[in-house]
């Protein structure tokens, strides 16, 4: 009964959005307050229907209903009750109703806080957001329906794909959703500007909290995804350029460039058209990557059970939405005036540069995912494109931007003093160098380049700082002064430092783990010792045991250091029974920002069996760099909460505008 | 410099670092591409020694041998002709006989022996590597078990 009132509340859902595409849209054509008023209490039907409709599925998961053939599929009634909860979107039909979910979740919230918006742009802009509603509901209703009953019932579940049988399932996605649909949001409002031809500073002020919010939990979600697939896999890797891994990748560029270019927008009046254009290709990109991920044109991970009809259904709603967003915006944008001028030396010009750098580097990883689908559909050769691509052109081309990134806001806005700028950051630029150097030389050796590498990473920490430096004015007054200065300063300030310098911890972590990893992969009996990053790693033997719906084999290793035990872990195979399907878990045990990581391999017919050992130095540091940009991101955010959606800048006192003048 | 030619050197670079990037793409196109093989279409292929490709299709019945240490060689097969591989390394945990698989890696000099440095089986029990289960269904050996779903 549950169920179908779920499934009564997506069709009902449906039906609203439908509504709530259209009267919005006349309503602000007519100038009519009632119509456009409807947006509002639309999207907050819209959400709670939606909710209804999603808490009805996590019921039946977590009831282990299986005459609801979705739970069948990929559920147990064995697994634990977290793991039922996150199976809802471990599976296609689920994950669509997470993606419909959460965007009908900042439709509402762009209602709630859209109170100061110009009614037209707002009622615009839901609209919008609507056509989305009603294109994904369609698509669920019609090709993924979560809400099918089986009969006779099955007596128990096919188990969730063992590899998502962890937390990481409760979490990536959520996060990852929301970074990638968060971007429907200015999408929609850079449509609803283009209806209404209307677009100035303050239009780029209602943008970019929703972008920055949205980039934040892009951020978190891919970020979190690549320590999954790390510890998860078996295999050790963070990145493998998988084409899912692009996918994400890609809005994660745009929405960065956007960010930047909106603040130019904001502040001068500048780059309109062009962060128009941003919007609609980042959000763009979220739907391109649905659409590789969902239509199973690719092979991954992430790609589930799919049926040709569903591909064919996001193609056409991808076609629909961007192909109309691009006619809408060639049409529109000729009649949206130039703003304000810039020296090419200035704050706007270096994020025109970011801008050009970060959309180049993503235009190569998109050739790189698409080729292989396009050269296969025109000439039917299938090729590879994989890591070697990826490092070779989106590695290099990245690295103009990392040199560049300290002296953006050490710029000034207009005309900017490159010299200036230089000389306030050869300190930085030196400690960094010697950072490197040091660095490079307490781990002896490594190829050369990896000097410039971590030297890079450490001059966008240093400059980062630099920046806050000599804002505070640090070296000029006294230092409690400084201090004064230093807290005083906007925090968006503090979000700017803190982004540019987790950027360069993650860079960091990159390049010390590249260069600086160790592999051994060794065939070990009970008893026997392997060396491993100055650690002996002592195999004792394996044991069997069983967990709740698996089979396990776990090998017991002790590691010490100069003959004192340090740490010990287990690292195991498991059998899902319910599938037959086997993992690894490896076992990882953490230094520091180091892991050593053990992984099993096959057993040996003398009793031994293969074991892979990585030492793998600094390798926290690419995710931690992405939690600080994150935290810049929320602190960001929180200097502008209480602006968003307000048109009119309040009065400011002195204090803080003499802060802001000196950005 | 005027304003125009300001403006002018500004685009010229911004194009200029476009075409760099274009370039720098083809080049990378042409020395990091693996095309896709099946065991039949090998000796057709003329390749050159050292060129990387991929290899694919099943795990021949009874060709895994496990040899010193790591190293594991088995033979990749599309029911007419088979391939002998050796990997050193940790097999994947779903490569098993008779299922479908896909080598990365380059052939040695003069022999038929296949050196491969990637292996890969994905993550689900009933996977087979796209490229090979299309290739499987074009030559009719197509014989994946439609599981009993009601």
């Amino acid at each position: 009964m549950i169920v179908e009132i779920g499934h009564y509340a997506l069709v009902l859902a449906l039906a609203v959005a439908l509504i709530n595409s259209v009267l919005p849209v006349i309503g602000a054509r007519r100038n009519d307050a009632g119509m456009m008023e409807l947006a509002t209490t639309g999207a907050y039907a819209l959400f709670v229907l939606v909710l209804l409709s999603f808490l009805s599925l996590v019921w039946a998961y977590e009831a282990s209903d299986f005459s609801v053939k979705n739970v069948w599929e990929n559920s147990h009634s064995a697994m634990p009750a977290i793991f039922r909860f996150s199976a809802v979107w471990g599976n296609h039909e689920g994950s669509m109703m997470l993606w419909l979910l959460i965007l009908t979740f900042f439709s509402a919230l762009v209602a709630l806080f859209g109170r100061n918006l110009p009614e037209s742009l707002k009622a615009n802009a839901l609209a919008v957001q609507s056509w989305m509603g009603v294109a994904f509901a369609l698509f669920i209703l019609l090709t993924s329906n979560p809400f099918i009953r089986l009969s006779p019932v099955p007596a128990e579940g096919e188990d969730l794909n063992p590899i998502l049988q962890d937390v990481g399932l409760a979490i990536h996605p959520p996060l990852l959703y929301l970074g990638y649909v968060g971007f429907s949001v200015s999408f929609s409002f850079a449509i609803a500007a283009l209806l209404d031809g209307r677009l100035d500073a303050a239009w780029a002020r209602w943008v970019r909290p929703w972008t920055l919010a949205a980039w934040t939990f892009l951020t978190a979600g891919i970020a979190m995804g690549s320590y999954w697939a790390y510890y998860e896999l078996g295999w050790g890797g963070w990145w493998f350029w998988d084409p899912v891994e692009n996918a994400s990748l890609m809005p994660w560029l745009a929405g960065t460039a956007l960010l930047h270019s909106a603040l130019v927008m904001e502040k001068r009046e500048a780059l309109k058209i062009w962060t128009v254009l941003l919007s609609i290709v980042t959000f763009s990109l979220s739907l391109l990557g649905t659409f590789l991920v969902r239509s199973g044109v690719l092979t991954s991970v992430h790609s589930f059970t799919t049926d040709p009809t569903r591909g064919v259904f996001i193609l056409g709603i991808l076609m629909l939405f961007i192909g109309g967003a691009f006619a809408l915006f060639a049409w529109r944008a000729p009649l949206l005036k130039a703003g304000g001028l810039f020296a090419p030396i200035s704050r706007e010009g270096s994020l025109v540069l970011n801008n050009l750098i970060l959309t180049v580097s993503m235009g190569s990883v998109l050739i790189g995912t698409l080729y292989p689908l396009v050269l296969e559909t025109l000439t039917g050769e299938k090729i590879s494109v994989g890591a070697p691509f990826f490092n070779l052109t989106f590695g290099l081309l990245m690295v103009p931007l990392l040199i560049a990134v300290p002296f953006g806001p050490l710029l000034a806005w207009k005309r900017g003093d490159l010299l200036g700028a230089l000389q306030r950051l050869y300190v930085a630029a030196g400690l960094a160098l010697v950072a490197g150097l040091v660095f490079f030389y307490a781990k002896n050796g490594g190829p050369v380049l990896a000097v410039l590498g971590l030297a890079a990473g450490f001059f966008l920490v240093f400059g980062a700082l630099a920046d806050l430096w000599y804002r505070a004015g640090f070296g000029k007054v006294s230092v409690s002064t400084g201090w004064k200065r230093l807290t005083g300063l906007p925090r968006s300030a503090f979000g700017t430092a803190l982004g540019h310098a987790g950027l360069g911890i993650t860079v960091l972590g990159i390049v010390a783990v590249t260069t600086f990893e160790t592999e051994n992969v060794v065939e070990m009996t009970q008893g026997q010792t392997v060396q491993a990053g100055g650690f002996a790693v002592k195999f004792d033997g394996m044991r069997a045991t069983k967990g709740p719906n698996f089979t396990e084999e776990q090998g017991h290793f002790s590691i010490s250091r100069d003959g004192v035990q340090v740490a010990d872990t287990w690292s195991s195979k498991r059998l899902y029974t319910a599938r037959r399907m086997p993992t690894t878990e490896a076992g990882i045990v953490t230094f520091g920002t180091s892991q050593l990581y053990i992984s099993l391999g096959d057993p040996m017919s003398n009793g031994g069996i293969v074991v892979r050992i990585w030492w793998k130095p600094y390798v926290l540091l690419i995710w931690g760099g992405a939690l600080v940009m994150m935290a810049g991101g929320f602190v960001s955010l929180s200097d502008r909460r209480l602006r968003v959606g307000a048109p009119a800048r309040r009065a400011k006192p002195v204090k803080a505008y003499a802060a802001e003048a000196a950005e | 410099m005027t304003r125009k030619q300001k403006r002018l050197a500004v685009i010229a670079g911004g194009m200029s670092f476009i075409l760099a990037a274009v370039l720098l793409i083809m080049f990378a196109f042409g020395q990091s591409v693996a095309y896709f093989y099946m065991p039949g279409d090998i000796a057709k292929a003329n390749l050159t020694p050292g060129t990387r490709i991929r290899l694919g299709g099943l795990v021949a019945e009874g060709s895994v041998v496990r040899g010193e240490g790591s190293t594991v060689s088995f033979k990749v097969t599309d029911g007419n002709t088979e391939i002998p591989v050796s990997y050193t390394g940790i097999l994947p945990d779903l490569f098993r006989e008779g299922q479908g698989v896909v080598t990365e890696g380059r052939f040695a000099e003069g022999g038929p022996q296949f050196t491969a440095d990637t292996v890969l089986a994905k993550h689900d029990e009933n996977y087979m590597p796209k490229e090979v289960a299309d290739r499987l269904k074009e030559q009719g050996l197509w014989q994946h078990t439609e599981e009993g779903k009601p």
